[in-house]
C-alpha cells in the first residue's frame, strides 16, 4: 500500500521555543519529517516561531511560517494555506495541543483539514490518565500482562486530601493531566507536600485535573520507543532502561540502551504489553513511548504512561539505534506501510524489523542550577534537566565514561583524587537524586561502601552498581601498578577511563599519558552504527569510538572539514550553535568537501546521520577530538577543523588543537584569544580608536577594588572566559563586591575577573557580522529592548534597530570592521556594543557565531553561518556575493525601508523550578543569562512583531482587562505615556499606593491595590498577589527596586509565573507592549511565510 | 517494598588467556569464559540483545560456537526456569563483556558457573564485532576455542580446527533429540492430540501447543510413520534441530507418509526444511544464516510484517513468484524474509500442511508469530476427515 495520492499538501506544527522538557530533540524531528515530506512531492507548509531552528530555515518547508504557535495564528495560516492535511505529532506537546484545540474549535472542520498521524481519540486515550487507566484494563484482559498503578482522579483539593486514604497513605505521586516534561509533578510525603504540588498541578492542567498514585519509588524503570503503520505491523525500535529507579523524571535520568537487566522473558512481556498498548488506543501510525515499571523484588510490571507521539525518548532511540523515528513516522503518516521504507544505513533491508545494538549507549542529562541559586536542586518527577549529552562504548563502563566527560562540566567525570570522605555520610547523601548523585556514589565506593550498602541507599540496580565497582578495582589497580603497563593501560582505556583521569590516578599530565598511550600504539578504533549488529553491511558512515581491535572508517579522496559541534545544550549555548554547526555542514559538502560532524548531544540535527558525509557521536574533549582528527588523516586529506560555530566548547580546544598540529580553518585561536584577554582586546580598541567603558583586570579583591573605586560604582563583573553572562553581576558597592568575590572564587582560580562600568540607561546593540580579511559584511544590527545590564541571551532584541538611525549604522560598521581587522577575524564576530549619551562603547567582542545568528539570518534571508564556514576556508565575500550566497550589493545594515521588523524574545524556564520550600524562584531578569530558548516575532511594523514575539512566548497579549503596574522609582518618569496608552486602549489599570500617585498626577486613573507586604485589608480586600492568584490580573508591569526591597516584586512576579499571566519586568517592554497591543486590538496582524519576507527583502535591495 | 538481595558472589576471575582460531587462520585473543579446555564447532553468530539462557539450550545450536553480538552477556544470570531443554547445547561461547554480578529476582547464579558446571568452554574480551564481520563477509566456517592447558602455538591450533567436521552434511538431530517417546499434557480441557518429532525440539514448542489444549506426544527423531500414528494423531508436528537437512532421508520420508494421509501437518525450522524437501525442493546453506530475534517475515497471505526468532543456517529453495506442482498437490511460499528474501514458509493448498523456518514459539524472541500455533490448531478442527484414513 504505496502513498496517499489525495495529499497534495500538509501543515506541520513545530515545537515553539527551547523549554526545560520540549527542547532540540522536536527540531531533530520536525526537520527530518519536513524533508521527508518535501521529497514526497508534498507542499509543506510549517509552522514554529523558533528562529533558532533548522527546522525553519527556508530551504526545509515551502511556506515556513515563524508565527505564534496559538490556535488563532495557526487558524490564519490555514486559511491562507489550506492545506490538506495536519501532522501534530513531530512537535512534542505543544503541536499535539494546538492540533487539539484546532479540532475541537471547529477551525480543521471549517477549512477541511484531515489530522494525519494520530487522531483525537487515541491522543486524548494516550494522554488522559483515566481514559489510559482504562486502556490498561483493557489490555491486561486481553494479554493478562500490565497494570497501573493503583490510583485516584482528582479535581477538587478536598478529592486529592481525601484520595490519599484511599492509595494506603503517603509517600503518593502527584501527575497533572495534560502538561508537557511532567510539568507540575512530584513526590508528596505529607499533607503539606500535597496541597503546594497538587495545588499547581490542577492550575497547571488545562483540565484542573490531577492524579493521584500509590509510589513505586525505587523501582526499576524501563522505556519502549513504538511505531505502528496503517496496516497494524508494529516494531519496538529501541528498550531504555533507567539507571536511575523510579522517583526521577526519565528526562533527568542516566539512562542506557538497550535494557542491562531484563531477561527475554521480561522484556518480551513488556514488548507485548507494548504493543498492546499501542493498538488499544488506536495510534493511527507513527511513534509512540511507553514507560514501566518493575519491582525488582517480584518483577511486577507497572505502565506508567504513554506518549502518543514522537518525544524525546524517540530523538534518544533515534540516535542511539541509527533508526529515523520521525523521518519514518512522517512516511507513515502519508501512507507508507513500514515494509515498504527502506533502512537507511543498510539500504538492503527494510524498516519493518527492530535494531539491534552491539554498543551500549548511556545518555546523561545536564542541569543548570548554578543559573539558579535559590532553586531546590533535588531531582523528582518534573523534569529540571536543561541539555543532555549521549555516548556509545563497547560495554557500559566505556560508555558511562564518555558520557560523563561529554557533559564538559567540572566535576562531571569520575575522580579518584584525594580523600573520598565518610562513607556513612555519602551514602546518605546518595539516598536523595540530585545532579552528580552518581560522583556521590562513586565517592562511598571508594570510602569503602559495599554493594549492598549502594543499593540498599540508592535503589539503583545491582548490575550497574557493580560496573561502578569495576571501574573503582581498575582505578584501584591503575593507582597501585607500579608500572603502568601496556596491558593495564588498555584495559583501564577500554572501560572508558580518559587520559586526564589515568593522569590524575597516576599523577601525570594528560598529555604525557596521551603520549604514552600513542607511543604503544593503544588508539581507539571506530565501529559503525548499524542498526543490525553487523549483519548487514552498512552504507551510512555513523562512528563512535571504542578501545577494540577493528576500526571501521573508510578511506576517501575528497578534503574533509571538521566542524566541532556544541555539545550538550545548556543555557547560553544552546540549539543556536547547532543551527551554525548544520549550515556549515550543508555549505562545505555543496563546495566540494567531505564534511565530518563531531558531537555528543542527541538532541540535534547534527548529529543526525544524514546531515553530514559522515557523524562522530564522540565527546568533544581534546583527547576525543585528537583521535578523531588522527582517524581521519589516515582516512584522506584534511583541510581543518571549524571551531568557531560550536560555541564555548569548541572554542575552548582551538589552541590545544592547534599547538597538537591539527589545522583549523578561519579565525586562529591566537585571534580568540585575543578578543577574550582584555588587555589585548584593549589595545585593539585603541588603535581602532573606539571607545570601551572603562575597565580593569583583577586576581583578587584588592585589585577588583582598586578599579571600581576609580570607574565609580555601579560596576558590571564577571569571570572572562565563560558564556552566558556565568557569573556576571551588576555590583552595587564595595560590600557587594567583597560577596562577589567570594562565591565566584572557582570561577575565576583560572582566568581573571572583568570590571567594567556599567552604563545604566543604555541601549544595548548586537552586531553579527562576516570579515574575510579585507571586506566586511554587516549581518545584521539588532537593538535590545531592555535597557544595558540584561544579559543579551534574555533580552528582546528588534531587527533592523527601531530607533538607530543612519548615522549610528554607520559608526557601527566602522568600529565592527575595525575590531574585526584588528583581531583577525576570518568568518563570524558578533560584538556587543552600548550607546549611552551618543557615545558608541564597545563592550565586548567574541569573534565566533553568536546566539543570534540564526535570527539574523531569517530576519534578513541571508545564510550568514554558511557563509561564515566558506569564508573560513578561503571564500571571499565578494565571492560569495558573486555566487549568490549573500546579496550582491548591500547587507544587513542597509535592508530596504519597507523591510520587515523581527523581534527576538526570550523564553524563561522560570515555571519549572522550585525552592526547597516549593516557592517559586524570581524572575528579574539580570546580566546572567538564565533563559532556555527564543521565539521571533516577524511582521511589517515594531508593535504587531512584538505583539507575536510575545504571543509566541508567553501566551498573547490581553486585549482588555486590568493591567497591574508596580515599577521603581527611576522608570516612574517613564510610565506615563505607556501607561495612558493602556488607558485609552480600554485597560482598568491597577497600581500600589506609590505607583497610583504618580499615574494620577499625570491624570491616569488607577484603582489602589494592597501591595502584598500589606496583608489582607481588614474587610478582606485583596493584595495584589491574591488578585493574580484569582486570575482577575491580565498583564503585569513590573520592574526590579534595585538591590532592596524586592520582596514584593518577588511575590507578584513568582504568581504570575505560576498563573502564567504575562509580566513585563522593564519599562520598555511596557511601551512596546502598548504598541503591540494597540496592533491586536486594530486587527492588522495577518501571517507572512518566511520565503514571501525573503522575497520582499530581495526585491528592495535589487 | 522487599528489596532483592544482591548477589554477593564476586566473580574475581583471574584472566586466564584464550585464542579463538578460525578455520581461516584469523584469530582472536581474549581471555577464558566458562569452562577452560578446547572446543570445536561452527562459528555463528546471534544478534539477539536479550536470551542468552534460551540460545544456549536451544538443540538446534549443537555443534555451534555462538558469538554473541550483544557486548553484555550475563547481566541476569541463570534460572531453572528458560531452559529450552535439557542441557546447554552450543559447542562454544564467545562474548564481549561478561557479566559479574548478576541481577535478577529470578537468577540462581551467575551465567559462567553455569557453563562451567556443564563445560562449555568459551572465550571473552575480544572484538566481536570484528569476528561478526568476518563471518559475514567469509561466511559461518569452523572454529576452535583453546585456554589453559589447550594452548599451543596458533600453527597447531589452526591444524586441530581443520580436523573438526563440517556442519554441511552433518546428521545431528539424532544426538540431540530424545530417546524416549514423552507426554506434554494439554493445559485445561484437551482438545487434540499431537505427534511432535523430535528433532531438537525447544520446550516453548509443546507448551505453546498445550496451551491451546493440545496434548503432545513428543517421539524420537527416528520414529516411524507407524510410530505416529500409533499415539492417533490430530495433527503432526516436525521440531527445529541442528544439521543439515540433506542428510534428513528418514524424516522426509515419514513426513511424506503425513501427506499421503493428509494429516494437518506443521513443521517449524528443521520441520519447514523437511518439508521443503519432502515436496521436492532442494536446501541450501546460507552464508552465514540467519540467527537473532528481530528478522522481519512477512505472511504473504496476509501481507503484514511480524518481527521473529530466527536460528537457521539451512534453508529451503523455492520460487517466490509462483505456486509449484508437487506430488502432494500445489504448494507456495508463505511467508518470506524481507531483509533478503530467503524462503521462511511453504504452504500446501491441496494438503493440511503448512511450515516455517523461524521460530513461532520465540524463546528467545518476541511473540507476533504466536498466531501460526493457532493456524494448526484450525487446520486440525477443520480437518477430522484426514485422521481418519490414517489408519488404513
Amino acid at each position: 500500500m504505496p502513498k496517499r495520492t489525495d495529499i497534495k499538501s500538509v501543515l506541520v506544527i513545530g515545537s515553539g521555543p527551547i523549554v526545560i522538557g520540549q527542547a532540540a530533540e522536536f527540531d531533530y524531528s520536525g526537520t527530518q519529517a519536513c524533508r521527508v515530506l518535501r521529497s514526497e512531492g508534498l507542499r509543506v507548509v510549517l509552522v514554529n516561531s523558533n528562529p533558532a531552528t533548522i527546522m525553519t530555515d527556508p530551504e526545509i518547508a515551502d511556506a515556513t511560517y515563524v508565527e505564534p504557535i496559538t490556535p488563532e495564528f495557526v487558524e490564519k495560516i490555514i486559511a491562507k494555506e489550506r492545506p490538506d492535511v495536519l501532522l501534530p505529532t513531530l512537535g512534542g506537546q505543544t503541536a499535539l495541543n494546538t492540533a487539539i484545540s484546532l479540532h475541537e474549535n471547529g477551525t480543521l472542520d471549517k477549512y477541511g483539514v484531515e489530522l494525519i498521524g494520530a487522531n483525537v481519540e487515541a491522543i486524548h486515550k494516550g494522554e488522559d490518565r483515566q481514559l489510559f487507566k482504562g486502556v490498561v484494563e483493557a489490555v491486561n484482559a486481553k494479554i493478562g500482562h500490565g497494570e497501573s498503578a493503583r490510583s485516584v482522579i482528582c479535581h477538587t483539593m478536598d478529592e486529592i486530601i481525601a484520595g490519599v486514604d484511599t492509595l494506603g497513605g503517603y509517600p503518593v505521586v502527584v501527575r497533572p493531566s495534560f502538561t508537557m516534561g511532567g510539568a507540575g509533578s512530584g513526590f508528596a510525603h505529607d499533607e503539606e507536600d500535597l496541597r503546594r504540588i497538587a495545588g499547581q498541578g490542577l492550575a497547571l492542567s488545562p483540565t484542573t485535573e490531577v492524579l493521584l498514585e500509590e509510589s513505586i519509588l525505587g523501582w526499576k524503570e524501563y522505556e519502549l520507543e513504538l511505531m505502528r503503520d496503517k496496516s497494524d505491523n508494529v516494531v519496538v525500535v529501541c528498550s531504555i532502561e533507567n539507571f536511575d529507579p523510579m522517583g526521577v523524571h526519565t528526562g533527568d535520568s542516566i539512562t542506557v540502551a538497550p535494557a542491562m537487566t531484563l531477561t527475554d522473558r521480561e522484556y518480551q512481556t513488556l514488548r507485548d504489553i507494548g504493543i498492546a498498548i499501542i493498538r488499544e488506543v488506536g495510534v493511527d501510525t507513527g511513534g509512540c513511548n511507553i514507560q514501566f515499571a518493575i519491582n525488582p523484588a517480584d518483577g511486577r510490571i507497572i505502565v506508567i504512561e504513554m506518549n502518543p507521539r514522537v518525544s524525546r525518548s524517540s530523538a534518544l532511540a533515534s540516535k542511539a539505534t541509527g533508526f529515523p523515528i520521525a523521518k519514518i513516522a512522517a512516511k507513515l503518516a502519508v501512507g507508507y506501510t513500514l515494509d515498504e521504507i527502506p533502512n537507511d544505513i543498510t539500504e538492503q533491508t527494510p524498516a519493518s524489523f527492530e535494531p539491534t545494538l552491539d554498543y551500549v549507549v548511556v545518555k546523561v542529562p545536564r542541569f543548570a542550577f548554578e543559573k539558579f541559586p535559590s532553586a531546590d536542586a533535588t531531582l523528582t518527577t518534573t523534569m529540571k534537566s536543561v541539555g543532555e549529552a549521549m555516548a556509545m562504548g563497547r560495554n557500559f563502563p566505556e560508555a558511562l565514561n564518555k558520557a560523563l566527560r561529554s557533559l564538559e562540566k567540572k566535576g562531571s567525570q569520575f575522580s579518584w583524587a584525594g580523600e573520598p570522605g565518610d562513607k556513612d555520610a555519602l551514602l546518605t547523601k546518595a539516598q536523595v537524586p540530585t545532579d552528580g548523585r552518581i560522583n556521590t556514589v562513586m565517592e562511598a565506593i571508594r570510602a569503602g561502601a559495599t554493594q549492598e550498602e549502594v543499593f540498599e541507599s540508592t535503589k539503583i540496580d545491582p548490575w550497574f552498581v557493580d560496573q561502578l565497582f569495576l571501574l573503582d578495582e581498575i582505578a584501584a589497580e591503575l593507582a597501585q601498578a607500579e608500572k603502568l603497563t601496556p596491558e593495564l593501560l588498555r584495559h583501564a582505556k577500554r572501560h572508558g577511563f580518559s587520559d586526564q583521569q589515568v593522569g590524575e590516578i597516576r599523577d601525570l599530565k594528560p598529555d604525557v599519558v596521551r603520549e604514552v598511550r600513542h607511543a604503544l600504539g593503544i588508539r581507539p578504533v571506530f565501529k559503525t552504527v548499524d542498526t543490525c549488529a553487523a549483519e548487514f553491511a552498512a552504507k551510512t558512515p555513523y562512528f563512535y569510538s571504542s578501545y577494540d581491535e577493528e576500526s571501521e572508517v573508510a578511506p576517501r579522496t575528497k578534503p574533509a572539514v571538521i566542524i566541532l559541534g556544541s555539545g550538550p545544550n545548556r543555557i547560553g549555548q544552546g540549539i543556536e550553535f547547532d543551527y551554525s554547526c548544520v549550515h556549515a555542514s550543508f555549505a562545505l559538502s555543496e563546495a566540494g568537501y567531505e564534511t565530518v560532524m563531531v558531537n555528543c548531544n542527541p538532541e540535534t540535527v547534527s548529529t543526525d546521520y544524514d546531515t553530514s558525509d559522515r557523524l562522530y557521536f564522540e565527546p568533544l574533549t581534546l583527547e576525543d577530538v585528537l583521535e578523531i582528527v588522527h582517524a581521519e588523516k589516515q582516512a584522506g586529506p584534511l583541510a581543518g577543523v571549524i571551531v568557531q560555530l560550536g560555541g564555548q566548547t569548541p572554542l575552548g580546544l582551538a589552541q590545544a588543537l592547534k599547538d597538537n598540529g591539527v589545522p583549523i580553518v578561519g579565525t586562529q585561536p591566537e585571534a580568540i584569544d585575543l578578543a577574550e584577554e582584555r588587555g589585548a582586546f584593549g589595545r585593539v580598541l585603541k588603535e581602532a580608536g573606539l571607545p570601551a567603558p572603562k575597565h580593569g583586570t583583577a586576581f583578587s579583591f584588592d585589585e577588583a577594588k582598586a578599579i571600581a573605586d576609580e570607574i565609580g560604582y555601579p560596576v558590571l563583573a564577571r569571570p572572562s572566559y565563560v558564556l552566558g553572562g556565568r557569573g556576571m553581576e551588576i555590583v552595587y558597592d564595595e560590600p557587594s563586591l567583597a560577596s562577589y568575590l567570594e562565591r565566584h572564587a572557582g570561577l575565576i582560580s583560572e582566568h581573571p575577573v572583568l570590571i567594567d562600568r556599567f552604563l545604566d540607561d543604555a541601549v544595548e546593540i548586537d552586531v553579527d557580522a562576516l570579515y574575510d580579511g579585507t571586506e566586511l559584511y554587516l549581518g545584521g544590527v539588532m537593538e535590545h529592548i531592555e535597557e544595558a545590564g540584561i544579559h543579551s541571551g534574555d533580552s528582546a532584541c528588534a531587527l533592523p534597530p527601531i530607533t538607530l538611525g543612519g548615522y549610528d549604522i554607520k559608526r557601527l560598521r566602522t568600529s565592527t570592521e575595525g575590531i574585526a581587522k584588528g583581531v583577525g577575524v576570518r568568518g563570524l564576530i558578533n560584538i556587543q556594543f552600548a550607546l549611552s549619551g551618543d557615545i558608541l562603547y564597545v563592550l565586548e567582542a567574541n569573534p565566533r557565531a553568536s546566539r543570534t545568528v540564526p535570527f539574523t539570518s531569517k530576519a534578513t534571508a541571508v545564510p550568514l553561518a554558511k557563509a561564515a564556514a566558506r569564508i573560513s576556508l578561503g571564500a571571499t565575500i565578494a565571492e560569495l556575493r558573486a555566487e549568490g550566497m549573500l546579496p550582491a550589493e548591500g547587507d544587513g545594515g542597509t535592508l530596504p525601508a519597507d523591510a520587515p521588523i523581527s523581534v527576538k524574545e526570550a523564553v524563561m524556564p522560570w515555571s519549572r523550578f522550585r525552592d526547597v520550600h516549593g516557592r517559586g524562584v524570581d524572575t528579574v531578569l539580570g546580566p546572567e543569562m538564565r533563559s532556555t530558548g527564543e521565539v521571533m516575532g516577524i511582521d511589517k511594523v515594531f508593535g504587531t512583531a512584538y505583539a507575536k514575539s510575545q504571543a509566541g512566548a508567553y501566551g498573547a497579549l490581553p486585549t482588555k482587562g486590568k493591567v497591574f503596574v508596580s515599577v521603581a522609582n527611576r522608570d516612574k518618569r517613564n510610565l506615563v505615556f505607556p501607561a495612558r496608552a493602556l488607558v485609552e486602549l480600554g485597560f482598568e489599570v491597577l497600581a500600589t499606593s506609590g505607583t497610583a500617585e504618580v499615574l494620577q498626577r499625570g491624570g491616569i486613573p488607577a484603582t489602589v491595590v494592597r501591595k502584598h507586604s500589606d496583608g489582607e485589608g481588614p474587610n478582606g480586600e485583596r493584595t495584589i498577589v491574591q488578585l493574580i492568584h484569582d486570575g482577575e490580573v491580565d498583564l503585569i508591569i513590573n520592574t526590579p527596586y534595585g538591590t532592596g526591597g524586592r520582596l514584593d516584586g518577588y511575590e507578584i512576579r513568582t504568581a504570575a509565573v505560576s498563573r502564567g499571566v504575562p509580566c513585563l519586568t522593564t519599562v520598555q517592554a511596557m511601551g512596546a507592549a502598548v504598541q503591540g497591543i494597540d496592533a491586536l486590538l486594530r486587527d492588522e496582524v495577518g501571517v507572512m511565510s518566511l520565503q514571501e519576507h525573503a522575497e520582499l527583502i530581495n526585491a528592495g535591495r535589487k | 517494598m522487599t528489596a532483592p538481595a544482591p548477589t554477593t558472589l564476586r566473580l574475581r576471575r583471574e584472566r586466564v588467556p584464550a585464542v579463538l582460531v578460525l578455520e581461516d587462520g584469523r584469530s582472536f585473543h581474549g581471555q577464558a569464559y566458562g569452562a577452560v579446555g578446547e572446543t570445536f564447532g561452527e562459528a555463528v553468530f546471534n544478534t539477539g540483545m536479550s536470551g542468552y539462557q534460551e540460545t544456549l539450550t536451544d538443540p538446534s545450536y549443537h555443534r555451534q560456537v555462538v558469538v554473541m553480538t550483544a557486548p553484555q552477556i550475563g547481566n541476569t544470570g541463570w534460572n531453572d526456569e528458560d531452559d529450552e531443554s535439557r542441557r546447554i547445547w552450543v559447542a562454544g561461547f564467545v562474548v564481549r563483556d561478561p557479566a559479574r554480578t548478576p541481577s535478577n529476582w529470578r537468577s540462581l547464579r551467575p551465567l559462567d558457573e553455569e557453563l562451567t558446571t556443564q563445560g562449555v568452554v568459551g572465550i571473552s574480551g575480544i572484538d566481536t564485532r570484528a569476528l561478526t564481520r568476518h563471518l559475514r563477509e567469509r561466511g559461518a566456517m569452523r572454529v576452535g576455542i583453546f585456554s589453559g592447558p589447550a594452548l599451543a602455538d596458533e600453527a597447531t591450533l589452526l591444524s586441530r580446527v581443520l580436523q573438526a567436521p563440517e556442519m554441511k552434511g552433518a546428521d545431528l538431530c539424532a544426538e540431540v533429540a530424545t530417546t524416549e517417546p514423552y507426554i506434554v499434557p494439554a493445559v485445561g480441557g484437551k482438545r487434540f492430540t499431537v505427534a511432535a518429532v523430535d528433532l531438537g525440539i525447544k520446550a516453548m514448542t509443546p507448551q505453546r501447543m498445550a496451551e491451546r489444549g493440545i496434548e503432545v506426544h513428543v517421539l524420537p527423531a527416528n520414529s516411524t510413520v507407524e510410530d505416529i500414528y500409533a499415539v492417533n494423531p490430530d495433527g503432526v508436528f516436525f521440531s527445529n534441530g541442528p544439521g543439515d537437512p540433506a542428510t534428513a532421508d528418514h524424516q522426509v520420508a515419514v513426513m511424506q507418509g503425513v501427506l499421503e494421509r493428509k494429516t494437518p501437518l506443521f513443521g517449524i525450522c528443521f520441520g519447514n526444511q523437511i518439508l521443503g524437501r519432502a515436496l521436492g525442493f532442494g536446501t541450501y546453506k546460507l552464508k552465514y544464516g540467519h540467527r537473532g530475534i528481530n528478522q522481519p517475515v512477512q505472511d504473504r497471505t496476509t501481507g503484514k510484517v511480524e518481527v521473529t526468532a530466527h536460528n537457521h543456517g539451512f534453508a529451503v529453495n523455492a520460487p517466490l513468484d509462483k505456486v509449484s506442482d508437487t506430488p502432494y498437490g500445489r504448494a507456495e511460499v508463505s511467508h518470506v524474509c524481507l531483509n533478503d528474501d530467503v524462503v521462511e514458509g511453504l504452504q500446501c493448498l491441496d494438503t493440511p500442511a503448512f511450515s516455517v523456518q523461524y521460530h513461532p514459539e520465540a524463546a528467545a524472541g518476541p511473540h507476533d508469530a504466536a498466531y501460526l500455533f493457532d493456524r494448526f490448531v484450525d487446520l486440525m478442527a477443520g480437518a477430522p476427515a484426514a485422521r481418519t484414513t490414517a489408519g488404513s
